[in-house]
């Protein structure tokens, strides 16, 4: 294989990196606390996904035709200078 | 067959969003209840929450997804699911709607209504049978909020319901939000419904808030929605309820716009006054 | 027992379910009101609650795709992926699992050609927030291995592993939606790799130094320590091979070993 890799350096990576993580305050551990896989409004949900319901909702769904509508949430903020960001666009001209 | 046997106080549905709260300080509840497909994941946030809310909690299992009201069989992977989580929890209760949600393998995710005949509830009771027999244990099946009838419904709800308790042996989760959203909506008295409720046979009762509407023709309609305090006509039903029966583990529930945990705790400890109240008078009788 | 009229229309449950998810199918016969005429409020009211609760079901799911494409368009968009496909499931935390896939052939949303690896990244969270609980690998117990048994070792992803390779910045797009970074011009606009893991309770989400994206998804397909940094090397030669290594071992990534 033309990249590999000498068995030696890969020791070497091996032990660089667990003595990377002996280090304190290296990747430290997020304060366990915060979570318990629960979180404050407006802070990481945690991914919780959705919950079930045994409730009726007072929603109505109005039923908008997505053929006549545009994207209008942070998308807009998100725009390059070239405008849609994306990789056929090429880098955005600075 | 396990019986149920939540304590005869005031309950809350369990939010993962108030467990840090509910963690920090003993609370003035009895029990938590906690819908079981919420729980039917391998690991995680979500068990690890339950099991420490288990150790501190007597603990009430209740379903949305088993469809009972189906007219087609029950789904066999499904109840062994519930299975698996009653022998993991060992809850005091485990309760399910009267209504179905699947139908040929596609979930609606809502409960819906089925007509009341002696065929349905042939149909219903078998299926209570098998889950008694699966879980082994007694369920709890709770009476609808429904929105509209059938003109092919030959009995009453209540007599649909307690003939089921007759057939199955099954005990009854009284919601009385539920009574009272189906009582608005068709036009009946709540009082009456109640008074052919075949009470003895609750082990628990709903309380909940609903969502003001109305029909084609301008009546009122009520729609279950879980997101506000209970209302006060369903607390004066309640307290008519638990006058005649004595104390009944109350659960309240709160599922859409939910607030923080002590708006929920304190619509409990409100519950909870009133069933201190017919626990004495229970006593002074 | 009431009696009802010899001549009631039995109201099936097949008729029922294919109205309750089609608001252009008239309201099956057989379905009243106390005040009479066609209930065509109250059926709305199931409709509403079947249609409605699953978009919403889609939308705690994914809420950075709601956030990106606002939620008057998420909501058109996401009552057409309900009416396509519905939940085969009661478990609603496994609902809109080929979400990613519906929005890469969802033509209104083709100016925004990040938006399904937005969506795979949002469904490999929630997988890994019910993923099983599994401890992560030691790494102390790899400090003894010959320099040999390090090159062929082989480890064993944690159930919560996921890998999104992405040629948009997808991290960057997802945290600026999520609460933790402002939205705005991003430039570069350079591809990025999310490594998502869960090592206890909390769903991790790390974005990618070059060549760790093929080196990890290599480790994951259970090439030995010696191909995978190859790979690494492969795909961008200022791979730092130290530096996937601890990421690798800090996040929580594997297991353990695979005994050969």
């Amino acid at each position: 294989m033309k990249n590999s890799v000498a068995t030696l350096a890969l020791a070497g990576s091996l032990a660089t990196a667990i003595a990377t993580l002996a280090a304190p305050s290296a990747f430290a551990a997020a304060d366990k606390e915060k979570c318990f896989g629960v979180a404050l409004k407006g802070q990481n949900d945690c991914a919780a996904g959705p919950g079930t319901t045994c409730a009726g909702t007072s929603k109505v769904d109005y039923q908008q035709n997505a053929w006549k509508l545009v994207p209008t949430g942070t998308c807009e903020k998100m725009k390059t200078p070239s405008g849609m960001g994306s990789l056929k666009a090429g880098p955005a001209p600075t | 067959m396990i019986s149920s046997s939540l304590p005869r106080g005031p309950g809350v549905g369990f939010k993962p969003e108030h467990f840090a709260a509910i963690a920090a300080a003993p609370q003035p509840v009895g029990f938590f209840e906690v819908h079981a497909e919420n729980y039917m994941g391998a690991g995680g946030p979500p068990h690890a929450q339950l099991g420490r809310l288990r150790a501190d909690y007597a603990l009430s299992i209740h379903g949305v997804g088993l469809s009972i009201g189906s007219m087609q069989p029950l789904d066999r992977e499904h109840l062994s699911r519930l299975r698996a989580l009653c022998e993991r929890y060992q809850p005091e209760s485990f309760s399910e709607h009267l209504a179905w949600s699947s139908h040929d393998s596609v979930f609606l995710n809502d409960l819906l209504p089925l007509p009341y005949t002696p065929a349905t509830l042939h149909h219903v009771a078998g299926h209570i049978d098998l889950v008694q027999e699966t879980l082994g244990r007694q369920m709890l099946l709770e009476n609808p909020a429904t929105y509209l009838t059938f003109a092919q419904s030959t009995l009453e709800e209540t007599d649909f319901l307690a003939e089921l308790v007759r057939r199955t042996g099954c005990g009854l989760l009284l919601d009385i939000n539920n009574v009272f959203v189906a009582a608005t909506n068709h036009h009946l008295d709540a009082r009456a419904y109640l008074a052919r409720f075949p009470l003895t046979a609750v082990r628990e009762i709903h309380l909940s808030g609903h969502s003001e509407t109305v029909d084609d023709q301008g009546a009122p309609l009520l729609i279950d929605s879980h997101d506000t305090p209970v209302k006060d006509p369903v607390w004066a039903l309640y307290e008519e309820v638990i006058a005649r029966t004595g104390p009944i583990a109350t659960l309240i529930e709160w599922d859409n716009d939910v607030p923080e945990w002590p708006v929920l705790r304190a619509e409990a400890e409100a519950a909870g006054a009133l069933l201190a109240h017919a626990a004495r008078h229970e006593q002074a009788a | 027992m009431r009696n009802s009229p010899p001549s009631a229309p039995l109201v099936t449950q097949v008729a029922f379910a294919a109205a309750v998810t089609d608001p252009d199918r008239a309201v099956p016969a057989g379905l009243a009101a106390w005040n009479g005429g066609v209930p065509e409020r109250r059926f709305a009211v199931y409709r509403n609650n079947v249609t409605v609760s699953l978009m919403e079901a889609l939308g705690a799911r994914y809420p950075a795709v709601r956030a990106i494409v606002g939620a008057d368009f998420f909501a058109a968009m996401a009552r057409l992926y309900v009416a396509a496909h519905p939940p085969r499931s009661p478990l609603m935390m496994v609902y809109g699992e080929d979400f990613a896939d519906f929005l890469a052939g969802f033509e209104p949303a083709e100016s925004l050609p990040y938006l399904p690896d937005i969506a795979r990244l949002e469904a490999a969270r929630s997988r890994a927030y019910h993923a099983a609980d599994a401890a992560p690998l030691d790494p102390a117990g790899l400090a003894g291995l010959s320099p040999e048994a390090i090159a062929a070792l082989r480890l064993a992803p944690h159930p919560a592993f996921a890998l999104i390779r992405s040629v948009h910045p997808v991290v960057t797009i997802w945290a600026m939606n999520e609460g933790e970074r402002e939205p705005g011009p991003i430039e570069p606009w350079e591809g990025e790799d999310a490594l998502v893991t869960r090592p206890h309770l909390d769903v991790a989400v790390h974005r990618l130094p070059p060549g760790a994206g093929a080196f990890i998804a290599a480790l994951a397909e259970g090439a030995p320590l010696r191909d995978a940094a190859g790979h690494g090397l492969a795909a961008a030669p200022e791979f730092d091979l130290s530096a996937a290594l601890a990421l690798v071992l800090a996040s929580g990534a594997f297991t353990g070993a695979i005994d050969d």
